[in-house]
């Protein structure tokens, strides 16, 4: 539980290193499965000072290895044909894309877990993807819409999991897909082995 | 409103007023340069005040304009059009009645209403939506563009509509059931890059649209319904249909084969069939036994099915019979050993897109050897410099070249260089328009493309890894682009990219005055940059700028030339919200919208997206939370 919320703090802190370069160190894997402690689900929420436009270089010197949105300027359409084939041959995917729902949302939306460092700009991700979906008053709050909606995914496995759970890594390579289900949903989730 | 009167003075005034309520483009180049005046929309001259239809003029007028009327039918070309709507009110009428084909380049440029209260008479619209960033991730979801409103103004004014062109708007399923629903006419629809609908809405225009001729589909982000895909396919009518074209790539699902080799069958006038990638080569190939007389074909997948055991022959036969082929798409799976089933045609080919197909360029070879007719090629890079070196040695009549990245991010080892930039332009001498990304590229290549192909007219070379110089010399790409634009005279679009300067904008500025559309990112070292493309630029509409130095001191620079351009695209600069508030307040007739990807970026002082757009409608009503309209 330790390590956990310590990962999730790794995520938020302001560092000088490099976006997307990890200190070595991670958290003891304790089985694939577990349920979600309270604080997680508190800490998640928390909002976070610093956001994200720190990342972005403006003119000064390439920040190596992270992944700029939109850029090279490929069209989503022409990248997604080539990434189930990459898999297959096991040249490294340039992206990890996966499905998003949203329950009472119509369609599906896809997105690049790779552009992400952590679940916090995960998250804010999918608050603007879904913005025009969810009416409530959550929706503008900063950082929190646990009150309504809360992030699930399915895994390898095939089993629905809270976000925020693994550390990112662990849940990069293991998310098949994304839900947004309502709060109420989810909680049943926390009591699951 | 006195306006109404036709005679006397007030008539070069009012001209000038009613080209400004149509389409600004329809007064080119710096002739709006004080900008419509204030009062033109709102005030004196403005539609509130103008009854929908002015008084008839006396009869011999009448008769006059019959003539011109029966005359101006002929006039096809838009802008020879705009340019008689000009001449006078007489001109206008006659020329807003004969209108077939209407051309909107930005959804919030006009109102639906305008367009439909001037031209009477419309069978086909153009409509355009969102600008060519939105294609990356720039623009979040539900930022607009909708065809909605457009459709229920079109609905009772254009009930003998025909055709609709679409790009970048999101169209739901419901809107295509209305537009079914609305027009017993309608024979042709093209969707390109549009998202909001589904197959759903597919299947009411295959069941509804008797007449349908054109179903063109191109690279919509199609709606994923995982359960509730429906089989449109086998919606199209039993009977005999005049469809000509077929175009579903994007539509990425599982297709009934056998209604789709069925509606091929009792389609005879069928031309263009491109299908998606769920189609296998034996399936393939029965369509195309099916469609002898095909021109144009998007094979597919080009990969056999699971239990299909085809050989090349019989592929090739397939081809060998297809001899009206003059234009191949797809090859979305190839099996390499596969590709020289196409040879049989490939000397008559005019536009071949290997740009999915992951080949080699010894794979390449035997093939694009033999297509000397090609004026279209589109490829990927794992064919490498050495397969452009083929393509330049074979396509002497090649226009078009489009080099697309296999693995598009910034640190990939790219397969193609300066050296097949070069050898290209040795080739390749009738070139008007190259896409071309890459890793590593020269100033000397781009210079030696700008004095081999002179005719080049758009000229777009993508260095993905940001900032990077000249990889031998290591000096800013700054030269190589001035080559381009000081060489090629004819050229109207230009995509920057690599480290460059502020020395390479005042190139741009200098020799461009023809750019019409100008990409930057990641580039220049100041506002100076910005402040000279702005100020040189005589010609420039479209303007899309992200991640470059330049803030508010650059954007004032434009507010003389912006009511000239369709639209500013900045992100990722250094602008400021009273920057772009200043800039509102100058310019009455833009738009100047501040995007924000969460609601808080718009309290901040600092602005991350500006998409500004000369408009006469004032704000859009359709904004949403993410949007902030000064």
């Amino acid at each position: 539980m330790e390590a956990v919320a310590a990962s999730y703090v790794k995520d938020t802190e302001l560092r000088l290193g490099l976006p997307g370069s990890e200190a070595p160190e991670k958290p003891a894997m304790r089985g694939g499965k577990r349920a979600l402690p309270e604080d997680d689900e508190a800490a998640f929420c928390k909002s976070s000072p610093e956001d994200a436009s720190g990342l972005r270089s403006v003119g000064a010197a390439p920040v190596a290895k992270a992944q700029v949105v939109g850029w090279p300027p490929i069209r989503t359409y022409r990248k997604n044909n080539f990434q189930a084939r990459k898999a297959e041959t096991g040249a490294d995917a340039s992206g990890l894309f996966v499905k998003v729902s949203m329950d009472g949302a119509p369609y599906l939306r896809k997105i690049d877990l790779k552009l992400y460092q952590g679940y916090k700009e995960l998250k804010e991700a999918l608050d603007s993807m879904f913005k025009s979906f969810s009416q409530g008053e959550s929706s503008r709050k900063e950082g929190c819409n646990g009150s309504e909606y809360a992030i699930t995914y399915e895994d390898k496995d095939g089993d629905l999991m809270l976000v925020g759970d693994v550390p990112w890594e662990m849940f990069t390579s293991s998310c098949k897909r994304l839900r947004i289900m309502k709060a109420s949903e989810a909680r049943g989730l926390e009591s699951k082995q | 409103m006195a306006r109404v009167e036709e005679t006397g003075g007030d008539r070069e005034e009012n001209k000038e007023e009613e080209t400004s309520w149509w389409s600004p483009e329809a007064v080119e180049g710096g002739r709006v340069g004080e900008g419509p005046s204030r009062g033109s929309r709102g005030g004196r001259g403005g539609d509130g005040g103008r009854p929908d239809t002015p008084p008839p003029p006396p009869y011999s007028d009448q008769v006059l304009e019959n003539v011109l009327e029966n005359v101006l039918q002929f006039l096809v070309c838009r802008r020879d059009r705009n340019a008689a709507s000009l001449v006078c009110r007489s001109w206008y009428r006659a020329e807003a009645q004969t209108r077939r084909e209407l051309s909107v380049g930005n959804c919030y440029a006009v109102s639906p209403a305008r367009v439909v209260r001037r031209f009477r008479c419309a069978r086909a619209l153009v409509l355009k939506g969102r600008p060519r960033f939105a294609d990356f991730n720039l623009f979040p979801l539900g930022w607009g563009a909708r065809f909605s409103p457009w459709l229920a103004a079109m609905a009772t004014a254009y009930p003998w509509l025909e055709r609709v062109c679409l790009k970048r708007m999101t169209v739901s399923d419901s809107d295509l059931a209305f537009l079914a629903r609305s027009f017993p006419s309608f024979r042709d629809l093209t969707l390109i890059c549009c998202d909001g609908f589904g197959t759903a809405g597919l299947a009411v225009i295959a069941v509804l649209c008797r007449n349908l001729r054109i179903l063109d589909l191109i690279e919509n982000d199609v709606e994923d319904e995982e359960e509730e895909v429906i089989d449109w396919i086998s919606r199209f009518p039993e009977t005999t249909t005049s469809l000509e074209s077929l175009s579903f790539e994007c539509v990425n699902c599982p297709v009934n084969f056998s209604a789709l080799e069925a509606l091929v069958a009792r389609s005879p006038s069928l031309r263009r069939l491109r299908v998606n990638q769920n189609v296998s080569l034996g399936q393939l190939r029965r369509l195309m036994a099916r469609a002898p007389h095909l021109t144009h074909l998007g094979t597919g997948s080009f990969r056999p099915g699971i239990a299909e055991d085809l050989n090349v022959a019989d592929l090739e036969q397939a081809f060998v019979s297809s001899k009206s082929l003059i234009c191949l798409s797809g090859f979305r799976e190839v099996a390499p050993e596969h590709l020289p089933a196409i040879l049989p045609v490939c000397a008559n080919l005019v536009s071949l897109n290997l740009s999915y197909a992951v080949i080699t360029a010894e794979q390449l070879k035997p093939v694009i050897l033999k297509c000397n007719n090609l004026r279209t090629f589109w490829v990927l890079d794992t064919v490498g410099d050495e397969g452009l070196l083929a393509v330049a040695k074979a396509c002497k009549n090649l226009h078009e070249l489009r080099v697309f990245p296999f693995e598009a991010t910034e640190d990939s080892e790219g397969s193609v260089s300066d050296v097949g930039l070069v050898a290209i332009s040795n080739g390749c001498r009738k070139l008007q328009s190259i896409l071309f990304f890459c890793q590593r590229m020269t100033n000397s290549a781009v210079v030696a493309m700008s004095k081999n192909c002179q005719d080049l007219v758009v000229f777009r070379l993508c260095i993905m890894g940001r900032h990077r110089p000249d990889h031998i010399t290591r000096e800013p790409m700054d030269e190589g682009f001035g080559a381009i634009v000081m060489n090629c005279k004819k050229l109207t679009r230009l995509a920057v990219s690599g480290l460059l300067t502020d020395k390479v904008f005042k190139y741009i500025a200098t020799h461009g005055k023809s750019i019409r559309t100008l990409s930057v990112a990641f580039a220049g070292d100041s506002d100076l940059s910005l402040k000279y493309v702005l100020e040189g630029c005589h010609s420039l509409q479209k303007l899309e700028i992200r991640d470059s130095p330049f803030g508010d001191v650059g954007l004032l620079s434009g507010i003389h030339h912006y009511y000239n351009m369709r639209f500013l695209w900045m992100s990722s600069c250094m602008l400021t919200l009273s920057g772009c508030k200043e800039v509102a307040q100058k310019m009455p007739n833009l738009v100047v919208e501040v995007i924000g990807d969460r609601p808080k970026d718009l309290d901040s002082d600092t602005v991350e997206k500006l998409y500004l757009y000369r408009s006469l409608e004032g704000p859009r009503d359709d904004v949403p939370l993410f949007v902030n309209i000064l």
